[in-house]
């Protein structure tokens, strides 16, 4: 399975998101520290969950965090996330 | 008094700098472009700043993760408190948060 396939099945299981896109963005940083020659290693999360409300940015992002903790730990070298609840996509929309 | 030494370090950048970041490389030579994100956003906003650049100590890289439960670098601390990583400090400096974090903790900057 892919790593974002992996992302995107663990955000789920983990957060039920009302809303999520993983993007792949290791193209942006091809033999770059960090970078595998295989590809995805960098990613970018947009989520949207219930799981945030009255959540501050640190306490949102330990959650994605920790739901992906085994990918962090491994293939993943970055990960940029940007965690919302269902009003405050609505409103960004 | 921690079980992991680099702890000791970590406390000690955090007590002893009002302004922390953890990162790759230095400010002047940013070796990863998180790093160099969150610099661009001190620099622009007058703070002064301690850069610790843990590509230069191991224990010290592998140790900011537990120490913050955060898995990522860069990370920054102010007047000892986690403020985030590179997407935080982001969003928080365009929401104005960030300026007014620091003001709050009374920590200079260039007034805007």
């Amino acid at each position: 399975m892919s790593v974002s396939r992996r992302i995107e099945e663990k955000l789920i299981a983990a957060l039920a998101p009302a809303g999520l896109e993983v993007v792949d963005q290791s193209d942006q940083h091809a033999g770059h520290a960090g970078a595998r020659p295989e590809g995805e290693s960098h990613f970018a999360v947009i989520i949207v969950a219930e799981a945030f409300r009255g959540r501050n940015r640190v306490d949102r992002q330990r959650l994605v965090n920790a739901a992906l903790r085994d990918e962090l730990a491994g293939p993943v070298h970055a990960l940029s996330i940007k965690a919302l609840t269902p009003e405050e996509a609505e409103a960004t929309a | 008094m921690s079980e992991n030494p680099a702890f000791d370090t970590i406390q000690g950048e955090i007590d002893q700098n009002d302004v922390v970041l953890f990162m790759k490389g230095t400010p002047v030579f940013p070796q990863c472009g998180f790093s160099a994100a969150v610099v661009q956003v001190l620099t622009h906003m007058g703070v002064k700043f301690k850069g610790v650049d843990v590509l230069a100590d191991e224990a010290v890289r592998q140790g900011i993760k537990e120490f913050s439960n955060w898995p990522t670098i860069p990370q920054l601390y102010v007047k000892g408190e986690f403020v985030g990583g590179c997407d935080i400090v982001r969003e928080m400096f365009e929401a104005g948060e960030l300026q007014e974090t620091l003001k709050d903790k009374g920590i200079e900057t260039v007034a805007a």
